[in-house]
């Protein structure tokens, strides 16, 4: 069941510099497994090795942070929209 | 080289002494076309940092970032940069800027407002190394 994931700037160089694709999955951390089948060189950007989700990106399905959700094991459906933006944090 | 109206640079210096009453860091993004120098829109954003630290630190607000890189897509713009203030500290990206900067494609505008006229510098920060660069004022419409 492919879902819309849109990326941000600074990983369209590693998706053949689409801004969105799809991938497959009923979770969110599915949909990664399935987004990083396509593009490897997206491996480490939005998933830690630990399998955790990044801090340095915040992902949202739809309007929501899946931070406040179930992270990674949010369930997806097709007509929703997984977005990552970089964190944007300094001092 | 980026280049900014008059009404985008007051915001962005209103939303800095705005929040420096709290005392807080301001942040928000800036918009414009894909490749251009010109900011075409700014949006003020919530430090979410915690409550004690937010003098020292931003972090931009996930939700308004959000909101803000969805209206940018909706007129045809991206996000191509973030602002933020140096409440005490000189307008220069501090090591945590550097180090956390999310994108090498971006401007990032410092404000201080260490001295009675606040500073403004925009910067970029490629590869862990920032680099001035220009910050144009665009002059007003004449009438």
């Amino acid at each position: 069941m492919p879902v819309e994931v849109r990326l941000p700037t600074v990983l369209r160089q590693h998706a053949a510099g689409q801004s969105s694709v799809r991938a497959n999955g009923a979770t969110v951390g599915e949909v990664f497994d399935d987004l990083l089948r396509q593009f490897p060189l997206l491996a480490g950007q939005v998933v830690t090795e630990d399998g955790s989700l990044h801090k340095f990106v915040n992902v949202y399905r739809n309007d929501d942070d899946v931070r406040f959700l179930d992270s990674l094991a949010t369930p997806v459906s097709e007509a929703d929209v997984i977005t990552i933006l970089p964190a944007v944090a300094g001092g | 080289m980026l280049r900014i109206s008059r009404a985008h640079w007051q915001a962005i210096v209103d939303h800095a002494r705005a929040e420096a009453e709290r005392p807080a860091e301001a942040c928000g993004l800036l918009a414009g076309e894909p490749g251009d120098i010109d900011v075409k829109a700014v949006y003020p954003c919530r430090n979410a940092a915690p409550e004690e630290r937010l003098d020292f630190i931003y972090e931009l607000h996930p939700l308004d970032h959000l909101k803000a890189d969805r209206d940018a897509q909706a007129n045809g713009w991206e996000i191509i940069g973030v602002y933020h203030s140096h409440t005490h500290t000189e307008a220069l990206p501090s090591p945590t800027d550097i180090a956390q900067a999310p994108d090498p494609s971006w401007h990032y505008i410092l404000v201080s407002l260490r001295l009675p006229t606040p500073v403004v510098r925009s910067f970029t920060i490629v590869d862990g190394k920032e680099s001035e660069e220009p910050l144009v004022l665009e002059r007003p419409v004449s009438r």
